[in-house]
């Protein structure tokens, strides 16, 4: 055996090649820069924060009293006088009745993904880690609710519990937990063979800190990705639920109820009917644009 | 030239540990098995069982090398991960420096643990990606209570000790090191537990030759500097030759022969270690051809021979072979190489048995 290279001979392989590469700066501030280099992702980026922004600060940003209505103003064309937007079938300001609406309709897309993300996040990863029966009982359990379609699912549930925006949110969370269960589930399992976590679990290290150190941060990227697309899905259910009648009742505003009543009006004036639609797609379209940035940031090796 | 100075401040990891004393063997492994059950499913019983470890005993001295060699398939990294416990073994005992491993008396998993460490071949998979190398090398001692900024501090020196400029390396990713820098961080993080055994699985075998000969030599000169006991496994017989003090070989789960390095590879005696050994490309002609080479796959580990596992494959085989599993034995002229072949024990039956 003729291994006669000393090892000292490295000393002055990494000398000088490897110098450039000094700083380098975390893997989350990685996918920051790179977001923020993607126009589409920036473009969506402020029109979310613009209308969030005017949901918060509704009451000083709103050009009239959502809940004003006129019998003589009904149904007023986009552009009159006074109402940028129109009126509704009640006279109320369209675009006021829209920033506020935005405050519900916001609030029911994004608490229910949230709250899923860290429920059905949290059992998928402690089924992916632990395996075996833990993980048979978990899935299968998720695998229950898997079996219906999730909207059919959301409306059933909602009926069940009777109209009210708790009730909504209650119902779309239990919609939302299984899909992100089972993402978080598999990417644990995947991770969960790789040797660096039995590298870990050889130092005899808890295994809270071995997830906390190496498995959470690997299966964060993939379900954020993922639960950031449910966003706009949620937006639009909790819509759906509103114009069924299973979410906030009237005179709330809330723009998927907004659909609803203006449906009467869809032949006297389709363009006023149709404004809350555009809204809740607008909406929806950032939040599917800018999870497709955070994939493709995310997704990039270096 | 970049780490004497450094070698000094850390603390050589031997004495106070060193409860059996220089002839209490560092480790050793009585009859371990493990039977990974396949095809199963929920509610249903598995239908067979991958024999991956099937009794396999053998003892390792303090300050030796230990090498495995085996076909792929044969165990060998199903054997590395009983012995650090990172799967559970079916059956068989582990007794490390005098100590028996386990739940009656002797010492927990978690003991041995802090005193045996691991290196994968793999050296991608074996980094967290996410993870700057130093605190890869940082995270054991801290899980152990070392506080962050001594543990990070300790992770630096070891990478000097490896050879790697920490002032470069330390804050780099995974991705922005060689296969062979990343080995040497995989290492650096096996010593920062201070371990007395290094269980090596394969640990340059993805290596290009040049690094895997530098790879080598550190781990010479590591193991000098912290009084470290190997473990190295390998399908590599000629790195294993270099290394190791005393070489097994493995075939389908079982330990066919264990000998000193220089008995086994110039006289081995097992038709396995020989048809091994003759099938590696040697630059001296003469010393080629011993025996036929392998031909074919092992059997299938799931359901393998009855007697003798390698009696498919054997140029020996003969109807004892396969009514009886021949047990490991010492060689009757050579007491410290032990094989497990009816051919070459005594009385057993086969036409080339040794006479008592
Ligand atoms: N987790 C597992 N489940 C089922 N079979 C396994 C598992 N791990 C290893 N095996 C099987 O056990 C045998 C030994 O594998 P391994 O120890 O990796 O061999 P080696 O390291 O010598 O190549 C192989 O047949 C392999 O397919
Ligand atoms: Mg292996």
């Amino acid at each position: 055996m003729a291994h006669a290279t000393t090892d000292t001979a490295l000393a002055g392989s990494y000398g000088a090649a490897a110098a450039a590469a000094a700083k380098t700066p975390g893997y989350w501030g990685g996918v920051w820069r790179k977001l923020r280099r993607d126009p589409v992702t920036v473009v969506c980026m402020a029109v979310v924060l613009l209308i969030v922004l005017a949901a918060i600060f509704a009451p000083f940003v709103a050009p009239n009293d959502p809940y004003a209505t006129s019998m003589t103003r009904r149904l007023k064309p986009i552009g009159t006088d006074g109402h940028l937007l129109g009126t509704d079938e009640l006279g109320r300001d369209m675009l006021s009745r829209l920033i506020y609406g935005g405050r519900i309709s916001l609030f029911t897309g994004l608490t229910p993904v949230f709250l899923a993300t860290l429920i059905g996040g949290g059992l998928g990863l402690l089924a992916g880690y632990f395996g075996g029966l833990v993980n048979t009982a978990v899935m299968r359990t998720m695998d229950v609710f898997y079996a219906f379609p999730s909207v059919l699912l959301a409306v059933a549930i909602s009926g069940a519990l009777g109209a009210g925006l708790l009730n909504v949110l209650i119902a779309l969370t239990v919609v939302f937990i299984p899909p992100i269960c089972r993402i978080a589930e598999s990417v644990t399992t995947q991770i969960r063979t790789e040797d660096y976590v039995d590298a870990a679990r050889a130092t005899g290290a808890s295994t809270p800190r071995i997830i906390g150190t190496h498995i959470l941060p690997n299966v964060l990227g993939p379900v954020f990705i993922y639960a950031s697309s449910l966003i706009s899905v949620s937006i639009v259910v909790a819509s759906g639920l509103a114009f069924l009648g299973l979410g906030v009742s009237p005179p709330q505003a809330d723009w998927g109820l907004m659909l609803n009543t203006l449906r009467q009006a869809i032949y006297i004036a389709p363009v006023n009917a149709v404004v809350p639609g555009v809204m809740i797609f607008i909406t929806s379209m950032c939040f599917n644009m800018m999870s497709d940035g955070l994939r493709s940031a995310m997704d990039v090796k270096d | 030239m970049h780490d004497t100075s450094q070698a000094a401040t850390l603390p050589i990891a031997d004495d106070t540990r060193d409860r059996g004393g220089p002839m209490q063997p560092l480790l050793i492994v009585e009859d371990l098995k493990k039977h990974f059950p396949i095809g199963g499913g929920f509610l249903r019983k598995a239908p067979s069982v991958v024999r991956a470890v099937d009794g396999v005993s053998f003892h390792v001295d303090k300050g030796r090398t230990l090498g495995i060699v085996g076909e792929s398939g044969c165990g060998k990294s199903t054997t590395a991960r009983l012995l650090t416990h990172l799967i559970p073994p079916d059956a068989g005992s582990i007794v490390f420096d005098g100590d028996p491993v386990g739940p009656y008396g002797g010492i927990t998993v978690a003991d041995l643990r802090k005193q045996m460490q691991m290196v994968f071949q793999d050296s991608y998979s074996s980094l967290n990606p996410r993870l700057p190398i130093v605190d890869s090398i940082a995270f054991g001692p801290k899980a152990h209570g070392t506080p962050t900024r001594k543990a990070r501090a300790d992770a630096e020196e070891l990478l000097g000790l490896v050879g790697l400029n920490p002032r470069q390396f330390a804050r780099r990713y995974p991705h922005q090191l060689s296969g062979g820098q990343r080995q040497r961080v995989n290492i650096a993080r096996a010593l920062a537990m201070k371990p007395r055994l290094v269980v090596l699985d394969e640990a340059v075998s993805a290596l290009d030759k040049s690094v895997e000969a530098q790879v080598l030599n550190l781990l010479a000169r590591l193991k000098e500097q912290f009084s470290l006991t190997y473990i190295f496994i390998s399908h590599d017989l000629n790195v294993v030759q270099y290394i190791s003090d005393r070489v097994l070989v493995m075939y389908l789960g079982e330990v066919v022969e264990i000998g000193d390095v220089d008995d086994l590879y110039s006289a081995p005696s097992h038709p396995y270690t020989q048809a091994l050994l003759s099938s590696r490309p040697s630059m001296d002609p003469a010393r080629r051809r011993i025996a036929p080479p392998l031909t074919g796959d092992p059997p299938n580990p799931v359901n393998p021979p009855s007697g003798c596992r390698f009696r498919t494959r054997c140029p020996l085989a003969e109807p004892i072979c396969a009514a009886r599993a021949p047990e490991l034995a010492a060689l009757p002229d050579r007491p410290g190489q032990s094989v497990a072949c009816h051919a070459r024990g005594v009385g057993t039956g086969h036409s080339l048995s040794p006479a008592a």
